[in-house]
């Protein structure tokens, strides 16, 4: 079918990059990006994050997920000019000093993925959802870990993982 | 995405400067919608105005006994903010009906009011869609309209309003504070969504030159007598088929004063002024929640795919209802509906 759309706008020059900052997993990442550059194609292709998985690239899979000073959002829907200044926590940043955290050794523990493309998201999800206190029942952990997909159907077991997480810290 | 100019505003009068100067340019708060439409190149602005550092984020309360929420507020923190968990729980329910935990936490109260539907032929470029071109016909009436409007349709639009968080706020008897060039003024919650009428490219009564700066809640919560209840294809996140805001106060068995309003069913949050008129001063029993639904649903009409939400739509009102007056709100967690 044609494209129905009969005006266009004219395009607009390409502007200057924009100087920002993002502290990334505790380091200072000075960056130039465009004004449409999410934040989840700068932690990818700026930074060589590539624990950030970009999945439905619509907000909704959630594979995406990084922590945004300690909040847990889709990366994909949010402009990496808008997060200047701002403390993002991916993958990458979870483990301390060789040890993995909690969640990850959880995931591991229950056997929580499959192919395992959306386990860097779950995983960053489940940190957020802790933190935020919430959940308390498993009808709880999958109501607020909605927002993360799992095309391999690895929920009981992601839940298990959340759940015996939660149940350490 | 096309390519757009960035520019943050530095306090709300500039916001308002800088929006007026420049017809093209859009503001961008949590840009769950905005950016999912850019990608989608349904929405082409020429330049996006940040106004996510403005100090628009506080809920407070008001001198004649309200809260007022901040534009900026993220959906998130409403929902578990004490005076909203204690005073306008109903708003906090509908709040964690809809969308994810992570959208939550981006997502603005104002933007939330702001976003735009989700008819799969608004967002598809390649069909005609009044609403995103006016004039090209509306491929809904025709096609597949499953998630479409049975209330308020017109020629030009089947659209629905995809909030959840807009049904409890419509039901709370809201005001949206804007302020514009001339200065601030306050659109009741009634006004501010349109119905599609010839001009469904206008979702709301908000000004394109025109912030939205707060939404206020009147002193009166319903914080016993309330349930939000949705009806929708998967447990959790999914778009209302069916929604119901229903909050009451009760004397006895006897219905004082009744709320009524239904997401998911029209171009905006359907609040129905004849339904709730037949809720008040009656004994609150299954007999008078059936009329107070025929009442709503009237002149409810049906397309090929979504006249099942008018019997539907039917059944959740009497459930909502009867949830409300038996003081036990839908929960959002255990789904099962009682």
């Amino acid at each position: 079918m044609a494209r129905t759309r009969t005006v266009e706008r004219p395009t607009i020059p390409v502007p200057a990059k924009i100087s920002i900052v993002l502290v990334v997993n505790g380091a200072e990442r000075p960056l130039k990006v465009a004004p449409w550059t999410t934040l989840l194609d700068a932690l990818r292709d700026h930074l060589d994050l590539t624990g950030t998985k970009s999945g439905c690239d619509h907000g909704q899979c959630g594979a995406c997920t990084v922590l945004v000073d300690g909040r847990r959002i889709n990366s994909c829907l949010a402009l990496a000019v808008m997060k200047d200044g701002t403390h993002v926590t991916t993958i990458e940043g979870l483990a301390k000093d060789g040890t993995l955290h909690p969640l990850q050794q959880a995931f591991i523990d229950h056997d929580a993925f499959q192919c395992g493309y959306c386990t860097p998201g779950q995983i960053c999800s489940a940190v957020g959802l802790i933190a935020e206190g919430k959940a308390k029942t498993t009808d709880e952990i999958g109501e607020l870990m909605s927002g993360n997909i799992c095309r391999c159907g690895a929920y009981p077991n992601i839940v298990a993982a959340i759940e015996h997480a939660m149940g350490q810290s | 995405m096309i390519n757009f100019e960035y520019a943050r505003a530095s306090d709300v009068a500039d916001a308002v400067r800088q929006i007026a100067g420049d017809p093209g340019a859009k503001f961008i708060a949590g840009g769950t919608n905005l950016i999912d439409l850019m990608k989608e190149d349904v929405e082409r602005p020429s330049r996006l105005i940040d106004i996510s550092r403005l100090p628009l984020n506080r809920v407070e309360e008001t001198t004649d006994g309200g809260v007022r929420i901040g534009a900026l507020v993220p959906n998130s923190d409403l929902a578990y903010h004490p005076l909203i968990e204690q005073r306008y729980p109903m708003l906090g329910s509908a709040i964690l009906a809809g969308a994810s935990q992570q959208l939550r936490n981006m997502a603005s109260t104002g933007g939330n009011l702001l976003q735009r539907t989700r008819c799969y032929y608004f967002y598809d470029i390649a069909t005609p869609c009044n609403k995103r071109e006016p004039g090209s016909g509306c491929s809904a009436i025709t096609g597949l309209n499953r998630m479409h409007a049975i209330l308020g349709t017109s020629e030009a639009c089947i659209a629905t309003h995809p909030s959840d968080m807009c049904v409890a706020l419509a039901a709370l008897d809201a005001k949206v504070q804007v302020v514009g060039p001339a200065g601030e003024r306050t659109i009741s919650f009634a006004d501010f969504h349109r119905l599609p009428l010839d001009t469904p490219q206008r979702d709301t009564n908000l000004e394109p030159n025109e912030l939205l700066a707060a939404v206020e809640l009147p002193a009166e919560g319903f914080r016993t007598n309330y349930t939000y209840l949705k009806i929708r294809d998967r447990l959790s996140y999914a778009f209302a088929l069916v929604s119901v805001a229903a909050a009451m106060e009760l004397e006895g068995d006897r219905i004082r004063e009744a709320r009524l309003a239904l997401g998911g069913v029209a171009h905006k949050p359907w609040r129905d002024a004849l339904a709730e008129g037949a809720l008040r001063g009656q004994e609150a029993n299954p007999a008078t929640f059936r009329r107070a639904a025929d009442v709503l649903l009237h002149d409810a009409k049906g397309f090929a795919h979504n006249a099942f939400k008018i019997d539907l739509a039917r059944r959740a009102i009497v459930r909502a209802l009867t949830q409300a007056a038996r003081g036990t709100p839908q929960s959002q967690s255990d789904k099962r509906i009682q």
